[in-house]
C-alpha cells in the first residue's frame, strides 16, 4: 500500500500531467467518463438488480429466491389488474382527447392573421410548468363535492352536484380532466413546431382546388403531421403508464381503488409495505408493456417511412 | 396585411370564432392558476364559502404565518432551490461533455455507448427505484441532497441533445485549434462551450423546471421535515387532518411563481429546447 502511495505522488506533481493525458485519443474518454459511472451506478446496476431482486423476496430482512413467485401473484393480484385497467383507460380516452385538442388548438394558433399569439401559446402551455403537486392541490379545491367551483357553476346552472372525487366513475373523469388540463399545452406547442414545417404552397394548391378547409386538414395537414403525432403519442403513452402524483394526491388511488394507477400501486407496495421483490417484479411488467407499446408505435411509424 | 393575403388563409367570421374558441381555451388554461393567487390570500372559510369569493383578500400573512408553522417554508425553500440548480449545473457539464465526445470524436466502442444511453430512455425511471433506494441506505444517502441530485444525472435525453447541437459545430473550427496546439480540453471549455450557449439554456430550464417539480423519489428518500423539497413539504400539507386550503394554496402560489417567473423569461429558448429535442432535424 505504502509503495503504491509513494509512487503516485510524484505523478501528481508532474508539470505536463494534463496535456499527456489529454490527447486526441483520450480526451472522448475522459469526457464520457463522469458520464458512463454514473450510467453504471445508477442506472445499469439497478437496472439488472430489479431484474433478480423480481425473484426474490423479502424474508426476516434477508433476500430468498422465490422463483416465479412474485410474478404469478401479480397476475392474481386484483389490485394490480385493477391497476392496470385504470392505467389503461387513462391511456385509451385520455391521450386520444388530448392529441385531437392539440392538434385543433396547434392548427388554430398557426393562423398567419391570429393576433396575440403569444399570449395564446403562453397560456396553455403554462399549466405544464406547473409543479405537479401544485396543480394536484388546485384541482382537488375545484373540484370539491360541497364548496368546490365546478359543483358550484353546476348547481346554480341547475345541474345536480357531481361528487368528483369519490365517486368510481367520476374520480376517473376528474383525473383525465386535469390531466387533459395539464398535458395539452405540451403537446400543443411540439406541434405548432410541427405545423410550422408544412410549406405554406400546399395549401395554396388545395385551395386553388377549391377544398375546404376540412378537407385540408384532413387531406393535408393530418398526413404530413403524422410523425409529430407519433412522437407526441409515444411520449404521451410512456408518461400515463407512469403517472403517479395525480393519483396520489388527487384521489388518494380511491375510492377504493378506482382511480390506483400501477406506479403508484408499485410505490405503495415497494415503500409502504416494503415488499421489494414484489415490487421490482411489478416494475418490470410495467417495462415489458411499455416496451410493446413502443415497439407497435414505432413499427407502425417504420412501415410508411417517416 | 391584406397585401399579403394568401388564399390559405384564415380571415373574416371564421377567424373571429378562433379568437373566441382560443380565448376560451385560454381561460381554462389559466382560472386555476387564478383561484390559487386568489385562494392564498383568503382564509379557508372564505375559500369554501357559498358563493365562492373570486377576489383578493387580506389572509396572506395568516396564510403565511400558519405554513410557517407547519412546515419550515425558507428551509424548503433552500432545499429545493440547492437540489434544482445544482442538479442543473451538473447535468449541464455531464451532458455536454458526453454530448462532445460522442458528436466529434471517433472512437471504440461509441455506438455502443451512444446505443446503451439512448436506450434507457425506454426504461420507465420506476423499474430502478427499488434497488436505488436499497443502494442509497448502504451507502447511507438516504435524506440527503445527492441521493436526488446524482441518480438523475443519468440523463439520456440531455446527452441526446447536446449531441445534436454538438454535432452541427464546424468541425474546422475543433481541427484549426488542435493546430494551434490547444489541447482537447481547452478547446471543449475555450471554443465550443461558448457557443453553446442558446442549447444549454434550453436544456438548463428545462432540467431545473424537472427538478423542481419532482416528487416521486424524493418523496420516498426524504425522511425527515427540514430535508423536504416544496413538492414533498406540500403534498404532507394535504396528508393533514384539518386541511387549511388557504394555507396550502400558498405553498402551491410559492413553488408555482418561481418557475412561472423562469419560463416567462426564458420561454423561447425553453420551447425552442423541446421542440429540438423532440423533431429530428
Amino acid at each position: 500500500m505504502n509503495n503504491t502511495i509513494e509512487k503516485s505522488q510524484p505523478n501528481r506533481r508532474r508539470p505536463r500531467f494534463v496535456e499527456t493525458r489529454w490527447n486526441i485519443k483520450t480526451a472522448p474518454y475522459l469526457f464520457l467518463l463522469p458520464t458512463i459511472i454514473v450510467f453504471c451506478v445508477f442506472m445499469i446496476y439497478p437496472f439488472v438488480s430489479s431484474f433478480f431482486m423480481s425473484f426474490q423476496e423479502l424474508e426476516g430482512g434477508k433476500f430468498v429466491y422465490v422463483g416465479l413467485k412474485n410474478y404469478i401473484r401479480l397476475m392474481k393480484d386484483s389490485i394490480f389488474i385493477t391497476a392496470l385497467k385504470n392505467t389503461t383507460i387513462y391511456l385509451l380516452i385520455q391521450v386520444p382527447i388530448m392529441l385531437v385538442l392539440a392538434l385543433v388548438i396547434a392548427n388554430m394558433l398557426n393562423q398567419r392573421f391570429l393576433k396575440a399569439k403569444g399570449f395564446f401559446r403562453v397560456s396553455v402551455f403554462l399549466p405544464c410548468v406547473t409543479a405537479l403537486v401544485a396543480y394536484a392541490l388546485i384541482f382537488k379545491l375545484l373540484l370539491n363535492t360541497e364548496y368546490g367551483l365546478v359543483n358550484y357553476l353546476l348547481t346554480s346552472l341547475g345541474f345536480p352536484k357531481v361528487d368528483w372525487l369519490n365517486g368510481p366513475i367520476s374520480a376517473k373523469i376528474s383525473l383525465i380532466i386535469a390531466l387533459t388540463w395539464r398535458w395539452t399545452g405540451y403537446n400543443t406547442v411540439i406541434m405548432i413546431a410541427g405545423l410550422q414545417r408544412i410549406p405554406e404552397e400546399i395549401y395554396e394548391a388545395a385551395d386553388i382546388d377549391g377544398a375546404s378547409s376540412f378537407q385540408k386538414f384532413k387531406q393535408i395537414t393530418i398526413p404530413l403531421m403524422k410523425p409529430i403525432i407519433l412522437f407526441c403519442a409515444i411520449t404521451s403513452t410512456i408518461g400515463t403508464l407512469q403517472l403517479f402524483d395525480e393519483s396520489y394526491i388527487l384521489t388518494h388511488g380511491g375510492p377504493d381503488n378506482a382511480t390506483i394507477t400501477v406506479v403508484h400501486y408499485l410505490y405503495n407496495m415497494g415503500f409502504r409495505y416494503l415488499k421489494f421483490g414484489y415490487a421490482a417484479a411489478m416494475s418490470y411488467v410495467l417495462l415489458i408493456i411499455v416496451a410493446i407499446l413502443s415497439a407497435i408505435q414505432f413499427k407502425i411509424s417504420g412501415s410508411d417511412d417517416l | 396585411m391584406r397585401k399579403n393575403f394568401k388564399p390559405g388563409d384564415v380571415t373574416g367570421t371564421r377567424l373571429i370564432v378562433y379568437y373566441i374558441v382560443l380565448i376560451l381555451v385560454a381561460f381554462v388554461s389559466l382560472f386555476p392558476f387564478y383561484v390559487m393567487f386568489v385562494s392564498s390570500t383568503l382564509s379557508t372559510s372564505q375559500i369554501l364559502n357559498i358563493p365562492p369569493h373570486l377576489s383578493f383578500g387580506n389572509q396572506l400573512l395568516e396564510n403565511f404565518k400558519n405554513l410557517s408553522e407547519k412546515i419550515n417554508i425558507s428551509r424548503v425553500i433552500f432545499n429545493s432551490l440547492f437540489i434544482a440548480i445544482t442538479y442543473t449545473l451538473l447535468t449541464l457539464l455531464l451532458d455536454s461533455m458526453a454530448g462532445y465526445a460522442l458528436a466529434k470524436y471517433e472512437f471504440k466502442g461509441k455506438s455502443i455507448i451512444f446505443g446503451i444511453i439512448i436506450s434507457t430512455l425506454m426504461v420507465p425511471s420506476q423499474v430502478t427505484l427499488v434497488p436505488m433506494f436499497i443502494m442509497m441506505n448502504k451507502i447511507g444517502w438516504q435524506n440527503t441532497y445527492w441521493a436526488i441530485i446524482f441518480p438523475a444525472l443519468a440523463n439520456a435525453f440531455g446527452i441526446f441533445l447536446m449531441r445534436q447541437n454538438m454535432t452541427s459545430f464546424p468541425t474546422a473550427l475543433i481541427e484549426a485549434a488542435r493546430i494551434d496546439g490547444c489541447s482537447e480540453f481547452g478547446i471543449f471549455f475555450q471554443i465550443v462551450m461558448p457557443n453553446m450557449k442558446p442549447a444549454l439554456g434550453a436544456l438548463g430550464i428545462y432540467n431545473f423546471m424537472s427538478q423542481w417539480g419532482n416528487f416521486m423519489w424524493p418523496l420516498i428518500i426524504l425522511a425527515t421535515k427540514d430535508m423536504y423539497t416544496l413538492p414533498v413539504a406540500l403534498a404532507s400539507l394535504e396528508g393533514l387532518m384539518y386541511k387549511d386550503y388557504g394555507m396550502m394554496m400558498l405553498g402551491s402560489t410559492i413553488s408555482t411563481i418561481p418557475i412561472i417567473i423562469i419560463f416567462l423569461i426564458f420561454q423561447r429558448q425553453f420551447v425552442s429546447g423541446l421542440i429540438g429535442g423532440s423533431i429530428k432535424e
